[in-house]
């Protein structure tokens, strides 16, 4: 029996669907609305958000319910830095990811202390910590929050539409640069390391794998990206408050229905999740709690079909990987 | 001939449950140890704190010289002790070469790790598997992928707990010959089997374990010829036995 898979000819089909989408999303400011280029932007920035929570839940098992702190974070440390230290904006932003990144350390040994259930309901304590901290800095707004001072704004570009502009290519940096880099980890020696932990923690550690180690590590650089793109939303949005900056719904509730009903542990599902979630809204948003209930209820239809989510009911119908990570072995 | 691994006095308790009820035992580098006993007496649970997967609750575990009884598995697997889980814990998501990829990088020297994978497949005979997802493998293939595993780490001690049972006679002998060459390139081996007549074709040294205690132990022969381990083995087949 051979054993030669019949996707690995395919590669070709795949990088050119991948090119096609890239280029179109490139090209978006010249061809979309207004309307349509924010609704991208905050697509790609979920998309950044889902592939995050993806490697963190879908690949280390560290099932967290409070990266929101990460978001409102960076949400706060990008406005503090904007408005108060002088550096522009495109360069506050990764500062602030970079200062939510150190204090991931000492947050990540506490909530390490945790695990399975108590680590998720850990993190989500942990959020609900930083959203009373926030809203005690009087200088950010307290409790109603604060809006971005129009003269910061403006130093990002004059015109509304060249800020619309770099806004929506950070966005796009953000929501690719996830994927490829979540891509280009899961082809490095960590992907086998973090598929490996994945599949069964006690046999990764008896291969050698310090897996509390591995787990860590991915803890903080999640961390630390989530908080870029939490910078980035508020930046944005231009206004931010304690609530809309630690929201478990906004930022937790719906990353996490979006990576599970797309399917968990793989870099498509993340993507697959994102589209669906968008393309509902975009005609649900206004049903109000219906809204809500519908999201709920196709996530349990799809769980019930497949707990490896869509992605995994797409493959199996033949459907080739886009992104792949196999190391084949060469006879 | 030097002292690989060694437990001294070592005890394990779940609540008021023994497991494992002071053991001493030392298993000298490229002995072939056999590891015989009731289901329930505690040989796997052995294996799980000789490889770090539980902590004891009393006795030290030495490698060579040093103390590793606070080491954790990860570490012990770096040191040079490879094992394989009684039930098979493949990592189903990736192809059997990636197993032993994964196991060869973290567990044993990066730099060579294609190079001890493609001999880990031809020794074991995986080989023909090795594109296949190791979700995809039967439970026999999947008992293989765990000795593979293992060994793809370069261990000095490999650890292998049941994988002849349910194999057809030929299997089993092509297995006897597949770890003899294992102990022959001067790896020490130390073997839990029900299959008592594939285990000693192969082992220097068997010990019984009952009750979380080593009731006996030496030359393979001699151990089974006790009544004793007659009386434990009472319902197997005498010439199994034999």
């Amino acid at each position: 029996m051979t054993t030669a898979p019949l996707t690995r000819r395919k590669a070709p089909v795949s990088l050119i669907a991948i090119f096609v989408t890239i280029v179109f999303l490139a090209a978006a400011p010249f061809w979309a609305s207004r309307g349509t280029l924010n609704m991208l932007m905050e697509a790609l920035a979920f998309l950044a958000l889902a592939q995050m929570w993806n490697l963190l839940a879908g690949y280390t098992g560290l099932i967290s319910v409070g990266q929101q702190a990460w978001v409102g974070l960076g949400g706060y440390l990008f406005f503090a830095l904007a408005m108060f230290s002088g550096l522009p904006l495109l360069i506050a932003l990764p500062v602030a990811a970079l200062l939510s990144g150190l204090i991931a350390f000492p947050i990540g040994w506490i909530a390490f202390r945790l695990q399975g259930a108590y680590f998720a309901i850990g993190t989500w304590v942990i959020a609900e910590v930083f959203r009373l901290i926030a809203a005690q800095f009087s200088a950010l707004g307290g409790g109603s929050g604060i809006s971005l001072p129009i003269d910061v704004v403006k130093s990002l570009a004059t015109s509304r539409g060249a800020r619309d502009m770099v806004m929506y290519y950070i966005a796009f940096g953000l929501g690719i640069g996830s994927v490829v880099i979540v891509w280009l980890m899961l082809r490095s020696k960590w992907g086998l390391a973090f598929t490996a932990i994945r599949d069964s923690e006690p046999a990764s550690e008896s291969i050698g794998i310090r897996i509390r180690r591995v787990k860590f590590m991915v803890y903080v650089a999640t961390a630390a990206s989530t908080a870029l793109t939490g910078g980035f939303i508020f930046l944005q949005k231009l206004r931010i408050t304690p609530d809309a900056a630690f929201s478990v719904n906004e930022w937790s509730a719906f990353i996490i229905f979006i990576v599970v009903i797309g399917g968990i542990g793989s870099i498509e599902g993340p993507i697959l999740g994102v589209i669906l979630f968008f393309t509902l809204r975009s005609f649900a948003a206004d049903w109000g709690s219906w809204y809500l209930i519908t999201l709920g209820a196709l996530a349990i239809g799809v769980m019930l079909v497949d707990r490896q989510g869509m992605w995994s009911i797409l493959k199996s119908r033949g459907v080739p990987v886009l992104f792949k990570t196999t190391r084949w072995f060469e006879p | 001939m030097t002292q690989i691994v060694t437990l001294k006095g070592v005890s394990k308790s779940f609540g008021a449950l023994t497991v494992t009820d002071a053991v001493d035992l030392a298993v000298e580098s490229g002995e072939a140890l056999g590891i015989i006993g009731p289901n329930g007496a505690g040989k796997s649970t052995l294996f799980n704190l000789i490889g770090g997967a539980l902590q004891p609750s009393e006795g030290r575990i030495y490698w060579q010289d040093h103390d590793i009884t606070d080491l954790p598995a990860a570490q012990r697997c770096r040191l040079g002790i490879g094992r394989s889980f009684q039930i098979p814990h493949p990592f189903v998501g990736m192809t059997v070469y990636e197993n032993l990829l994964t196991a060869a990088i973290f567990g044993g020297d990066a730099q060579s790790a294609p190079q001890t994978c493609r001999r880990v497949l031809e020794l074991t005979g995986l080989r023909p598997k090795a594109n296949l997802q190791a979700g995809s493998l039967g439970l026999l293939e999947r008992k293989r992928l765990e000795m593979a595993r293992a060994l793809a780490t370069s261990p000095k001690v490999l650890l292998l707990d049941e994988i002849a049972g349910g194999l057809t006679e030929a299997e089993c002998h092509a297995l006897v010959a597949t770890i003899r060459d294992i102990h022959a390139s001067g790896m020490a081996v130390i073997w839990i089997e029900h299959v008592v007549h594939a285990l000693l074709a192969v082992v220097e040294r068997l010990v019984v374990i009952d009750r979380g205690a080593l009731v006996a132990q030496g030359d393979p022969k001699a151990v089974m010829a006790d009544p004793m381990v007659q009386q434990l083995y009472l319902g197997i087949d005498a010439d199994d036995a034999a």
